[in-house]
């Protein structure tokens, strides 16, 4: 079934589109990763323009991430001060990038932008997952134990401390805020909450205990992520609702399979499993860059 | 040589107010009015006419042109180079004017039916349509020009079928044109032109109003004019399914 979206413009298999949903919100679910940074570049593939890829994506992120936050939310697995503080980095982030977003749309740069910052970023992500699992795998057929992480670093000397009861941390306000920049500007570029780039600094920058790491990371994803869609909405006009519903009906129902998948599954095994894939998306969008295209050039909307 | 049969054609241009007396299309549409719902697959509009003649019909052979033409609108148009190792955008041109959509067909070969003097005069083959702007970040703008009807051919927006319209007894005509799935909305434009060896003779035009309707164009109104209330409407969606979601499941589990 052939649906016309309003806003992209294109038309599309309305099935292709619940399936994209359901497979990413499988991996979603059985991974623990929002799964945007997934959605985007696939929505490129099948021909979405890729200005509307990503603020219809971060619409997106809004519905699944609320879902897993009330799971959280139950267990009080959230530290709403500490995603409080990362959210006023989120927001000036996501501002920042809005504005450098359109700026780079002005001059025609934007698609270049969004894929580096793909194939940076997955590329790092993909790697280090990589590496960290098969080692985790290696040393627990080794028979050995996994070294507790140092907990103090240059972040507890800092000023502007503050105290964060859920994750028992005392520490300056200084580095949540950069990280919370840090994340806001890709939510605003590449269309994806950052739960990818959040959860790895939450744990290892600031330190915080595992457990309360994803409900605050899906937490504050919320909010930037309502913030880059409103930015999106008002400034470019390229959230696609059509698009979003039927990438969302898609997404929730995998997700639950995909938990349940999730739970038969070893944790390295899964996330050497996430690995393997992120890197394949990266090397697809990377080849994309290296390798001549078979067509030049390209048709943009004109106008100044 | 070749400027008297250029001051010929212009002779025979001058000579058309009185041939086109002889000869009129009459000419009609299946449809003057193309929707675009949610559902939209593209669509085929048939057009359909008779040559009306006051006298016998004057010797040489008559070839019929249709042309279906969606609104014009600026582009830009960027080529990719590799710089520092990757592929990016490098130059661009701009497109003053390109249309969104161009359809010809034609009765017999384009060359045969349609003059170069007329083709100029009335634009009618694909690189007349389109308007390109001088560009000081390339000398080569005319392969950009025919980027844009090769990238434009390949998305089926732009096509040219020769022989496609079917004449009976040099009167009657009709000829089919296809509308694909991803067109865009505006007042789009049907041109017939009569010609006899290669020069006018009569030529008719009619519009066709391409529109969203319904659900779309509530959709696309609301996001352009009322985009706060749109942002907000999409959170508010987003946030209903997230919590509709956790909500179904939970009580589908407990079950």
């Amino acid at each position: 079934m052939q649906i016309y979206l309003p806003i992209a413009e294109v038309s599309v298999n309305a099935f292709l589109l619940l399936g994209l949903g359901g497979i990413v919100g499988v991996l979603s679910g059985m991974f623990g990763v929002g799964g945007g940074f997934l959605m985007t570049p696939l929505l490129f593939f099948i021909g979405i323009p890729p200005a509307v890829a990503v603020a219809t994506e971060a619409n997106q992120i809004v519905a699944s991430s609320f879902s897993g936050v009330l799971a959280h939310l139950k267990r009080k697995t959230v530290d709403i001060k500490m995603g409080l503080v990362l959210q006023v980095g989120g927001l000036i982030g996501a501002a920042m990038g809005i504005q450098l977003f359109n700026y780079l749309k002005a001059i025609g740069q934007v698609d270049l932008l969004v894929k580096l910052s793909y194939v940076i970023f997955l590329g790092i992500i993909g790697g280090l997952m990589f590496v960290e699992s098969l080692r985790a795998i290696l040393k627990s057929r080794g028979g050995q134990s996994v070294p507790t992480r140092r907990r103090h670093n240059w972040v507890h000397n800092l000023p502007f401390k503050m105290k964060f009861r859920a994750s028992g941390l005392y520490i300056s306000a200084i580095p949540p805020i950069l990280v919370g920049v840090l994340v806001g500007v890709l939510a605003a570029i590449m269309g994806v909450g950052g739960g990818f780039i959040m959860v790895p600094a939450m744990i290892y920058v600031l330190g915080m205990p595992t457990k309360v790491v994803v409900g605050t990371s899906l937490f504050q994803i919320i909010i930037t992520t309502a913030f880059t869609t409103m930015m999106h909405a008002t400034t470019n006009y390229t959230v696609d609702v059509a698009l979003a519903v039927l990438l969302l009906v898609g997404g929730v129902i995998g997700a639950q399979v995909g938990t349940r998948i999730g739970v038969k599954m070893k944790a390295e095994q899964l996330r050497v499993f996430l690995a393997i894939m992120v890197l394949a998306v990266c090397a697809k969008l990377g080849l994309d860059l290296l390798l001549m295209p078979s067509e030049l050039y390209s048709l943009g909307a004109g106008g100044h | 040589m070749k400027r008297f049969f250029s001051l010929l054609a212009a002779l025979a241009t001058f000579a058309l107010p009185a041939s086109a007396q002889q000869e009129e299309i009459v000419a009609g549409l299946s449809q003057n009015a193309v929707q675009i719902t949610a559902t939209f697959v593209g669509s085929e509009i048939l057009i359909f006419g008779a040559v009306k003649r006051d006298a016998p019909a004057p010797i040489g052979d008559l070839g019929v042109t249709v042309v279906v033409e969606g609104p014009s609108k600026p582009i830009t148009v960027r080529r990719k180079a590799k710089r520092m190792g990757i592929w990016v955008n490098a130059d661009s041109v701009e497109v003053e004017a390109a249309p969104s959509f161009y359809a010809i067909a034609t009765s017999a070969p384009f060359d045969e039916i349609i003059s170069p003097e007329l083709n100029r005069a009335r634009d009618i083959s694909i690189p007349e349509s389109i308007r390109i702007l001088e560009s000081e970040e390339t000398t080569d703008t005319e392969n950009f020009a025919e980027a844009v009807i090769r990238i434009r051919s390949k998305a089926g927006l732009y096509m040219i079928n020769e022989g496609a319209v079917n004449m009976n007894e040099d009167t009657l005509f009709n000829t089919r044109i296809e509308l694909p799935a991803n067109l865009t909305e505006g007042d789009y434009r049907a041109r017939i032109y009569l010609t006899r060896g290669g020069e006018l003779v009569a030529e008719h035009s009619a519009s066709i109003d391409v529109s969203k309707v319904g659900l779309e164009r509530w959709l696309y109104n609301l996001a352009h004019q009322q985009a706060f209330l749109y942002g907000l409407m999409s959170l508010a969606i987003a946030i209903a399914a997230g919590w509709g979601a956790s909500a179904f499941f939970r009580v589908f589990l407990r079950s």
